[in-house]
Parts: C-alpha cells; structure tokens; sequence
C-alpha cells in the first residue's frame, strides 16, 4: 500500500517527480500527522509556500517518499509540531518566513517564539509576499526551575574556528539540567535568493548551502532539477558524482574523528587526521581543481571531466589511507583515556533517533538503518556495492566509530567508481524552455552528516519557482539537546563535535 | 601509539620545505612571513576567527592552516579563544544581519591596535549573497577592514600570502 492510499487527498500532483505529491484537506493532513507520531511514516521535510505548507514523508520500511500539500486558505494550517515535535523548528521556521501561522487543538498553545528571525531583518515574514509586521518579544528561554540551578550562555562566537549559534545551558553544579539551543544567526536568506535565479545561479547557492558538504548539495540540486526535468545524467557524469561524495565524506570524517579526540585532549589523532584530511582536499584539487569541489556538480552532470591525471592521484591518496588509517584505528581503540571520555558520553535514545528520522552517524550510532545511497538507491549507488555500518550504543564512541567504518565503505566505493570509469558524455543537455509550465522535482542524497533533502519548482522558462534545501542537522540538533542531559558542561564540546550538525545548512 | 609517534620522528617533517631560493609558491611564501613577522611583531600575532555567516568552507581552510602541512604556528601566526587576546580579527561571510551586533560587539572588544582581515567572496561585498534581504553585504559595512582576501574559499595558500600582505599593512600603519 502506498502512502498516500491511507491519506485522503483531493488529488495528485502529476507535474511532481520522482514521488507523488497530493493536496490534502484537514483530514488528510491530520491523518498524515496520525502516521508520523504513530511512528509509521517518517517526517523528511517541512516547508512552506506563500500560501501552502508541504510536508515530505518516508515509509522507513518500502523507502517510499510522498509529499502532502496543505493550502492555507486562511493563514493558517494544522500545527504538525503540538503533535509531533520533529516539526517544531521547520514549523517556527515557515512561520518566521511566511507569517504562516499553525493552529492547535483549544488546550495547546503553539511555539511561536521566532527560529530564524532575530527582528533585524527590516521587515516581517519576507518571504510572505505581503507587507506585515510582528511584535518584537524578547526571546524567552524555556524555563528550568530549582534550587542551586545557574544558567551559562554561549555565543553566538564561539571559542574556537566554527559556526556562529547561542548555547544556553542551565547547570546544578557541573551538571547539565537542560541545554536549549537559539540558531539563525547565520541565515543568508538563500530560499529567497533562489526565487527567480537561473539554474546556474541557483546551483552556486546550493553548493554554498553548507560549504563541508557543497558536492552533496550540489549532487541534491542536480537530481532534483534533472527529476523535474525528466532527464539523467550520463553514466560517466554520475560516477564522477558519486566519486566526489565519497572523497568529501573521507575528508569530513577524517576531520570530525580528528577533531573529536582532540577535543579529549588527544592532539596526536588531530595531527594524523589533519594530515589525511588534507591528503584529500588536494586529490579533490588535483582531481577537479578545486579543494572542496564547488560547483563541478551542475543540473544535466558535471562540468568538467576528471583530470588526466587526477585518477592516480586518487589512487595514492587511497594507498595512504589504506597504510596509515588502520594503525590509527587501532590508536583510537587502545587508548584508555580516550576511550574513557567517549564511552557512555551523549548517549542519544534510540527511540529519539527513531522518532525524528535522525541521519548520519548519529542515527545509525543510534541503531536508525538509514541511508539514502542504499534506501533510494540512486544513481550509481544502484550499481556499486556498499554496507551500511549501525551501532546502537549511540554515544560518543558509537559515532566515532560509524565514521571509521563508513570511511573504510568509502575506501571501496571509490575503487569500484575508479574501475568503472571511462569515456562518455558528461552532460545532459537541458531544454532551453518548457512549454507545458511548471515542474517539480525533489532528490534526497546522502552527505557526509546525513541525507540532503532537495525540493523545487522551475517555471517554463527554466528558473527556479521555489527551492527548499533541508540539511540533515534539523533531526540531529535537538537530539544534541537530549544526549547532553546529565552530561558535565566540560564534555559539551566533545558531544557537540560528534554531532558536528551543519549551522549554516538549517538557518539558510 | 609509539609506533606512530617514532615514525613522526623518522619519516621527517611534511611541513612544506623551509625557504629555498627555488622551492614551492607555498615555501617562497613561507620565507617572507617568516621573516616579516620576526622584523615587526616579535613572531607573535594572535587571531581571533569570526564567522559572519560564512557557509563554513571559510572555515575549513582557515583550519587547514594548522595542519602539519602549513603549520602557520611556526610563523608566530596562531588563533586564540577570545577577541581579547587577538592582535586580528579574520572574519568571513557575508555579515548577516542577525550576526552583525555580535560582530560590532567582537570588534570593540578587541584591544587597539587592531587588525581586520576580511576572508572570503562573501566577505568582500557579499559575494552570491548580495543583496537579500538578511545580509549587511561585506564585512566593510559593519567594521573598518584592512585587507581582503579573495577565494571562494580561498585555499590555505591564499590565507597565507593575504597574512603576509597584512605584516606589510602593519608596517605601513605603525
């Protein structure tokens, strides 16, 4: 039974690819909040239109994916968070941008604290349409009350080289009572820079989304244009895709289980990551000559071929790996004093990771099994094989640890990719126009911290209508608030540096 | 851990070559910060990162600064915790308005003199993000910057020559 067979629904979206989207009436959207909190559907991604809120499902079992539209006629929608709490940032988020407002049951008040909007924008709800202003609140913490309890504000500059966003802990002595996150500080507005852009343009912003994980989003972007646009990719171009991934995961997971035990004090693994990190970013160079690979995933492929000699520089950066990576492994695994800061640190509950679709390793640390190279099988993972680690221990070990196997899977994914690569075409070649209006497309593809939900509309003419970009952080930064209850202030960084969500790629 | 820390000791140092008259843009380069910082600054110049609302690639290779390959604390160049310590403040992004306050408060909590390096497309003029409606648009908007340093990102090479054309900055200044 597919998904929206238990939803009642005006009717389906034909224009939407590669998953069906259908408007629903109250009904069918509060029998889809039904199936989210009973747990058999997913929630994948929230986000609204000037007049509408769309919400993406996942059946965890089939992998299968739908999109249910609700038209806010009034203003208004049913709230998804007052039920399901997964919502609540995306559903604080629509409403800082859309002035959208979510309605709940008589005894239920809704969270209308603003998310990205910190009042210094100039206007209200800018992406409304419409001129509207709202009250200006001092934003209020949720409150922790007790004796002894002391409250300890972060941010938004943190100590060290990373992204701006405000820690507020409240402490009884040097434990953790409640950790309650504020970001937005580093929204850039790219939803409504999206809106009228070219594909060109569009993809640029999309590979800046999140600049650790810009093939990723750039991969996200190009399959949810070429799914509207009813076109693939050539062979060649979507194994340099995948090549890029894989070689931008290797570098993100070398850099996180470096900077993981250096935030346990333990220089020297930072050192050695820090030296195969690098080794990474200029095979990437080396191999598309640019280090963090921006903007050679464009919509219809790649825009440029791999360098000549760009395959053995890949092929050295793997004997390196395979040399010196085990005998860190081992490092990491022998040594008491790491082992003692990371083991039963920031434990997130399975149940939690189950219930806000959490991805990455903090979800399969967490014993979630998902991973969108194998659920959706896109292209060419369909063709590549791989296994997915899971743990269920879900502390900070447990993430170091899915991080070390997925590198030793990345390992092998790129020597098939490098074994399967040949002569072809590199791009599709886009309709100049289409004629028939607009089209939808959606992609979900797996980055190094989880999967990158993409979401648009092109208009005839080939610009982007709408793009929703979701970043796999939203479903891991409020478990970040669970793992570190009861936990001591001081091993704050160490589970924060496990989680190492994306700041950028959820305040947009 | 003994074996790894021997070969550390055997395999010599991967911190690109010291100065030579014909070595790499990166050792030539290396030579002249060396240098420069000896004359002026005593080898000590502390920076203090901001990020304005960066997509973190900024970031990124602002770190890869410390790798064994770069090594910038070797030059004296090293980052601190707090703007209070800091000598620079290197800040990336395109300044979002919601970061613009912590930026102006990071500012003026730095101790005179000071520098300001702007790192970054975005730091420039805004760069892709230009003119939406929650970015300020270049870090010039918000506080006095002495130097830019161009790259989307700019790779740890470019953050190195733009730290050299700072020392030649502070020379002229002081």
């Amino acid at each position: 039974m597919s998904i929206l067979d238990s939803i009642p629904h005006v009717t389906a979206e034909v224009q939407h690819r590669p998953w069906p989207r259908a408007v629903v009436t109250e009904a069918g959207w509060q029998a889809a909040i039904d199936r989210l909190v009973e747990g058999g559907l997913t929630l994948l991604g929230f986000w609204g239109e000037p007049t509408a809120v769309h919400m993406a499902m996942l059946d965890g079992g089939s992998a299968e994916i739908a999109v249910v539209t609700y038209e806010c006629l009034a203003g208004t929608f049913p709230s998804v968070a007052s039920r399901h709490p997964p919502a609540l940032r995306l559903e604080r988020t629509i409403h800082d941008l859309f002035g959208l407002v979510p309605a709940v049951a008589d005894d239920l008040r809704p969270d209308l604290r603003p998310w990205l909007d910190h009042y210094v924008w100039g206007k209200s709800y800018p992406l409304s349409g419409r001129d509207a202003s709202r009250d200006v609140r001092p934003y209020q913490f949720l409150p922790a009350e007790g004796e002894a309890l002391h409250q300890v504000a972060v941010g938004p500059v943190h100590a060290g080289i990373i992204e701006p966003g405000h820690f507020r802990f409240t402490a009884n002595g040097e434990h953790v009572v409640r950790l309650e996150q504020w970001l937005g500080y580093t929204h850039k507005g790219i939803e409504s820079l999206m809106q009228g852009a070219s594909l060109e343009v569009a993809a640029k912003l999309a590979n800046r989304t999140s600049g650790d994980s810009a093939a990723a989003y750039a991969f996200a972007f190009a399959c949810a244009v070429e799914a509207a646009l009813q076109i693939v990719a050539p062979r060649q171009a979507s194994l340099l895709r995948a090549l890029m991934a894989e070689l931008e995961r290797l570098a993100n997971h070398f850099g996180d289980i470096g900077a993981i035990c250096n935030d346990a004090s333990f220089a020297l693994m930072h050192a050695q990551t820090g030296i195969l990190r690098e080794r990474c970013l200029r095979a990437a160079n080396d191999a598309f000559g640019h280090r963090l690979m921006m903007d050679v995933i464009v919509p219809g492929g790649v825009s440029r071929n791999i360098a000549p000699d760009g395959v053995a520089a890949i092929q050295v950066l793997l004997a390196e790996i395979r040399k010196v990576f085990p005998r860190l492994i081992e490092l990491y695994d022998n040594t008491a004093s790491l082992q003692d800061r990371t083991v039963t640190t920031g434990i997130v509950k399975a149940e939690y990771a189950r219930q806000f679709g959490a991805g990455g390793y903090v979800g399969r640390a967490s014993d979630r099994d998902f991973d969108a190279r194998q659920a959706i099988a896109y292209a060419p993972y369909n063709a590549l094989s791989f296994e997915v680690p899971v743990l269920q221990a879900g502390d900070v070990n447990a993430r170091v640890w899915i991080r070390i196997r997925e590198v030793e899977q990345s390992v092998a994914l790129i020597e098939q990719i490098l074994q399967r690569l040949g002569p072809g075409g590199l791009e599709t070649a886009l309709p100049p126009r289409i004629g028939r209006g607009a089209c939808e497309g959606m992609a979900l593809i797996e980055a190094f911290r989880g999967d990158v939900l993409v979401w648009l509309r092109l208009d005839g003419e080939l610009r982007v209508e709408r793009c929703h970009l979701r970043d796999a952080s939203w479903f891991q930064w409020p478990l970040l608030e669970t793992a570190i209850e009861g936990n001591i202030i001081a091993d704050f960084p160490i589970c924060n540096k496990s989680f190492n969500c994306s700041y950028s790629g959820v305040d947009l | 851990m003994r074996k790894t820390l021997l070969e550390s000791f055997t395999h010599g140092s991967l911190t690109e070559p010291a100065p030579a008259p014909d070595g790499s843009a990166l050792a030539e380069l290396a030579a002249k910060v060396d240098r420069a910082a000896q004359a002026r600054l005593g080898r000590s110049l502390a920076i203090r990162e901001v990020d304005a609302g960066s997509c973190n690639g900024c970031e990124l290779e602002i770190h890869a600064l410390s790798n064994a390959f770069y090594d910038i604390e070797r030059f004296g160049l090293h980052f601190v915790a707090s703007p209070r310590h800091a000598d620079v403040l290197l800040v990336t992004g395109p300044v979002t308005k919601n970061m613009r306050q912590a930026l102006e408060r990071t500012y003026h909590a730095t101790p005179d003199p000071k520098w300001v390096v702007a790192v970054g497309g975005c730091a420039i003029d805004g760069g892709i993000f230009r003119g939406s409606y929650a970015c300020v648009g270049g870090v010039s908007e918000a506080v006095p910057v002495d130097l830019h340093i161009k790259g989307c990102p700019p790779s740890p090479t470019d953050l190195l020559k733009g730290l050299l054309a700072l020392l030649e900055h502070v020379s002229a200044k002081r």
